[in-house]
């Protein structure tokens, strides 16, 4: 376990990680990610793994044909 | 029927009930329906095939986008895309507002998905499985080393492929916070759970994928 230097372990500070991030707070400026790299770098990396991802999946428009079928669905009265 | 309009593709996505997001930067939430949105959904909800058409044209977008994420097939994504909308179409009567239009169409559409995993005998069976993975798969917490390499050097492949082989229901609220932008209090909205329950999913989907990342940084470091 790495923090030695802080008052919170990691085990306590990754219990209470999703709360915190879900809360919106900057974590960075958490006492405890000032004191332990482990979970400095923890935090890095999830974030970046959220950056990633919402770059692999641009927001896309479906083709003309899915309201063509919606149209003729709704007119057979489905 | 003739009267049913081509919806107008290019309607301003500011106009929309929460249709905001994009594909770059961090996407925008749900936002106030404007007068117009609610007399557009109002006709609608009377009937009003042209009215129904913009509401399409508004919504298509981000309906079809979260399908196909969650199901990573084109011609899949279209057709649940379509169901969704004819869902909507027999069932907009039935919306009161409890919750934004937006985020109610969400989880019909949420829910069109799921069925179609069902069927597909995947790895869930309901909503309330899907928010409830099999707790063996859940991550562990993080006390090794950390992989400082990790951040920067981000696989696209990998990536895709670890958040594919995610639980549906870690993949379902990874997607609708980390892609889609959507809060915690509208997931939580949307699939009947507690902002607790959306919050603490999210971070064991992040946890997983970083795990699958550092399982393939490990086996490419392998002499």
């Amino acid at each position: 376990m790495n923090g030695n230097s802080s008052k919170m372990s990691c085990a306590e500070f990754q219990d209470q990680m999703a709360e915190l991030i879900g809360s919106g707070e900057d974590l960075t400026a958490h006492p405890h990610v000032k004191d332990c790299a482990d979970c400095r770098a923890l935090l890095a990396e999830l974030n970046a793994i959220a950056d990633a991802a919402r770059e692999l999946f641009p927001s896309v428009e479906p083709p003309d044909e899915v309201w063509e079928h919606i149209e003729s669905a709704i007119k057979r009265g489905n | 029927m003739s009267d049913v309009p081509t919806p107008t593709p290019s309607l301003p996505r500011s106009r929309a009930n929460g249709s905001g997001g994009e594909a770059t930067g961090k996407p925008t939430t749900t936002q106030a329906p404007s007068a117009a949105d609610a007399e557009m959904l109002a006709r609608a909800q009377a009937g009003d095939h042209q009215a129904f058409a913009q509401l399409y044209a508004l919504h298509k977008r981000r309906i079809y986008s979260l399908c196909l994420r969650m199901v990573g097939n084109v011609a899949e994504a279209e057709d649940l895309t379509q169901e969704a909308f004819l869902q909507l179409h027999r069932k907009i009567a039935t919306f009161r507002g409890d919750s934004a239009f937006s985020t109610w169409l969400h989880r019909l559409a949420i829910n069109v998905v799921l069925m179609q995993l069902r069927k597909k005998g995947l790895s869930l069976i309901s909503l309330d499985e899907a928010m409830e993975p099999n707790p063996d798969e859940g991550p562990s917490r993080s006390f090794g080393a950390p992989d400082l390499t990790l951040t920067g050097t981000i696989d696209r492949l990998v990536l895709e492929h670890a958040i594919a082989d995610l639980p549906a229901g870690y993949r379902l609220i990874f997607i609708l916070h980390d892609v889609e932008g959507f809060e915690h209090n509208e997931i939580a909205s949307m699939l009947d759970c507690s902002i607790g329950n959306s919050k603490s999913q999210l971070h064991k989907a992040r946890l997983k994928l970083r795990e699958a990342l550092r399982a393939q940084n490990r086996q490419e470091a392998r002499p």
